[in-house]
């Protein structure tokens, strides 16, 4: 029977020659991740269990990022409590402060998951790896503490929907703005429970980093999953980086979907999602009447060196306007090496910029940019709820990192091509 | 055979993990101070107003968002006996079951509960009977498998279980 990539990779995990969409399955898991907001909840389960230790003490990665460096006591504690269970457990992916990342960005970067793994991390945006070609999903801490146990997990095999994207692309229009344009057509519930298959052309042509991007925000359309076909840009991707041995698969031509939708990417403008939900997007041109205090370029969603390159080329010569700040933090350490040696973080503070260690910081409003009342930012992050960056009654826009600093110089949401 | 019943607090639809518990509170993970922000950014009166035994009924999507499993836990630990939505969000569907939060799918019962109504809800047959207007909701069956983890008191004893075995 023909299988998707996400039911192929499903039914290798749990040694079956096939599954089908709504099955309950017993998995395998490749790699369990926990972050210091997570794990801390995850490590007093896992402690009730009555296992001596982890099921592999080389595939439990816990990675402080939240609250990092620590911004109070209470978070220190919680961040001492993973260094803990890493010295006690020996794990060999334990990241501190100097040496970590942003869990998503850091992951992929040092090749601890890769095309074919099926990972699942308490931290909803674990489904970023799909842009590998992997199959990744987000899990809560009792979940990672079974699975930290065991090595196993339970999943309900997901409706694959097929997403194709076709035409050409305008210009400074990225993966941000097709996941965002897709989130906007098909709703915050649009997948809900389902995996999204992203396909075409488009794809096809798309740098790693912009399908990261994609699959990362997968969620924020309440999907289990995003995934990419695994290619050549993979496989250059990989190569070098990967840890374990890794599997391309890909799905059949026949294969079953729940949906299939189709985008002429040509109609597709630069996005902006207004407050308070991901999907509640219009284009930038008839966005440009916010004003802004704040900027952010960063994050799991938009934190790697591509994201980075692209703001730095439209701030090279350019200064931030006078009423807003701009914060820009670099997905990794390595990220923010390459970022130095290629000069962008110059140029970031001489446009009047802020640039700082990696964190997930301001995205969940947890420090280094929180919101008071009113104020409003335009983020190249991934959730603009109530209340996200910070007070109830301020407001988070959500953008490429092209347009974050196009509006960063104007002072309020700007396309691209208005400081080019 | 279990049966709940309080008063009903109505939120609209695609009430996210950050409108249950906001992330500046995530520094801990201690139930007791999570209860005291339960819905704080949905409803800032609720975590105060809010009664032991009392039911959450909301529309599609419950739960959307981040997969903190503080969201169950903040709810939990507020005194509510269960929550009723239209849909969930499938993180939060899972860590529910996981920490032994009842909830139950109907988008009937999410239609025609109003806020205030008395509602209660018949745990093992989904059964939600609207005390204050007289009518009867069903609530989408439990996959057996999950209904294991509910007898087992959750996941992890469930797999403690598996693991003396």
């Amino acid at each position: 029977m023909p299988m998707t990539i996400t039911e192929k990779i499903l039914a290798d995990h749990a040694g079956k020659d096939m599954v089908k969409p709504g099955e309950l399955i017993n998995v395998r898991v490749d790699l369990a991740l926990g972050n210091d907001i997570t794990a801390p909840v995850a490590i007093r389960e896992f402690e009730r269990i009555g296992v001596a230790t982890v099921w592999d003490r080389d595939r439990v990665a816990l990675v402080p990022d939240h609250f990092v460096p620590n911004k109070d006591i209470k978070s220190a504690e919680q961040a001492k409590m993973l260094k803990e269970f890493a010295r006690k457990h020996q794990l060999t992916n334990y990241f501190e402060v100097g040496r970590m990342g942003i869990e998503h960005c850091l992951l992929p970067e040092q090749g601890l998951v890769g095309p074919g793994d099926l990972v699942i991390g308490a931290d909803s945006h674990t489904c970023t790896y799909g842009g590998l070609g992997a199959f990744s999903t987000g899990v809560g801490s009792t979940d990672l503490a079974a699975a930290m146990a065991l090595g196993e997990t339970w999943l309900k095999v997901p409706e694959s929907i097929k997403f194709i994207y076709k035409g050409d692309l305008k210009p400074w229009v990225s993966g941000k703005d097709l996941i965002l344009h897709t989130i906007g057509d098909i709703g915050v519930d649009g997948a809900l429970y389902q995996a999204m298959e992203f396909t075409g052309p488009v794809i096809e042509a798309l740098d790693m980093d912009g399908r990261l991007t994609m699959c990362n925000m997968a969620v924020e359309a309440g999907a289990k999953n995003g995934i990419i076909a695994p290619d050549e840009i993979t496989r250059r991707y990989v190569e070098g980086r990967a840890k374990r041995e890794y599997v391309f698969y890909n799905s059949d031509s026949d294969a079953a979907y729940a949906a299939v939708y189709e985008y002429d990417v040509s109609q597709i403008e630069p996005q902006i999602a207004f407050p308070h939900l991901p999907s509640n997007t219009r284009p930038v041109s008839q966005s440009t009447g916010v004003s802004l205090d704040q900027v952010v370029i960063g994050s799991c969603t938009n934190g790697r060196m591509e994201d980075l390159r692209v703001a730095a080329g439209l701030l090279k010569g350019r200064k931030v306007s006078d009423q807003v700040r701009l914060i820009v933090i670099p997905g990794t350490q390595e990220i923010y090496l390459q970022a130095m040696r290629e000069g962008l973080i110059e140029i970031f503070i001489n446009a009047g910029g802020a640039f700082s260690t990696p964190t997930c910081g301001p995205c969940l409003g947890g420090h280094m940019g929180i919101l008071a009342p009113g104020e409003k930012c335009l983020a190249t992050t991934n959730r603009n709820f109530v209340g996200r960056m910070g007070h109830p009654e301020s407001e988070v826009y959500l953008a490429s990192p092209a347009v974050a600093a196009a509006s960063a110089v104007l002072g309020r949401i700007a396309h691209p091509e208005e400081v080019a | 055979m279990k049966k709940l019943e309080g008063k009903a607090w109505k939120f609209g639809a695609d009430i996210d993990t950050d409108a249950i518990i906001p992330a500046r509170y995530l520094n801990t993970s201690d139930p007791a101070e999570l209860a005291k922000h339960c819905m704080e950014d949905a409803d800032p009166a609720f975590p105060a107003k809010v009664q032991p035994g009392d039911i959450i009924v909301a529309d599609k999507n419950f739960g959307c968002g981040s997969s903190r499993e503080h969201a169950p836990i903040a709810i939990k630990a507020a005194g509510v006996s269960c929550v009723v939505a239209a849909t969930f969000a499938r993180i939060f569907y899972r860590n529910a079951f996981n920490i032994g939060l009842l909830i139950f799918e109907s988008p009937e019962a999410a239609a025609g509960i109003a806020e205030g109504d008395r509602v209660a809800v018949d745990v093992e047959s989904g059964v939600i009977t609207n005390l204050t207007k007289g009518e009867e909701y069903r609530a989408t069956a439990v996959p057996p498998f999950m209904q294991q983890i509910i007898a087992a008191g959750g996941l992890i004893n469930y797999v403690a279980e598996r693991v003396k075995k």
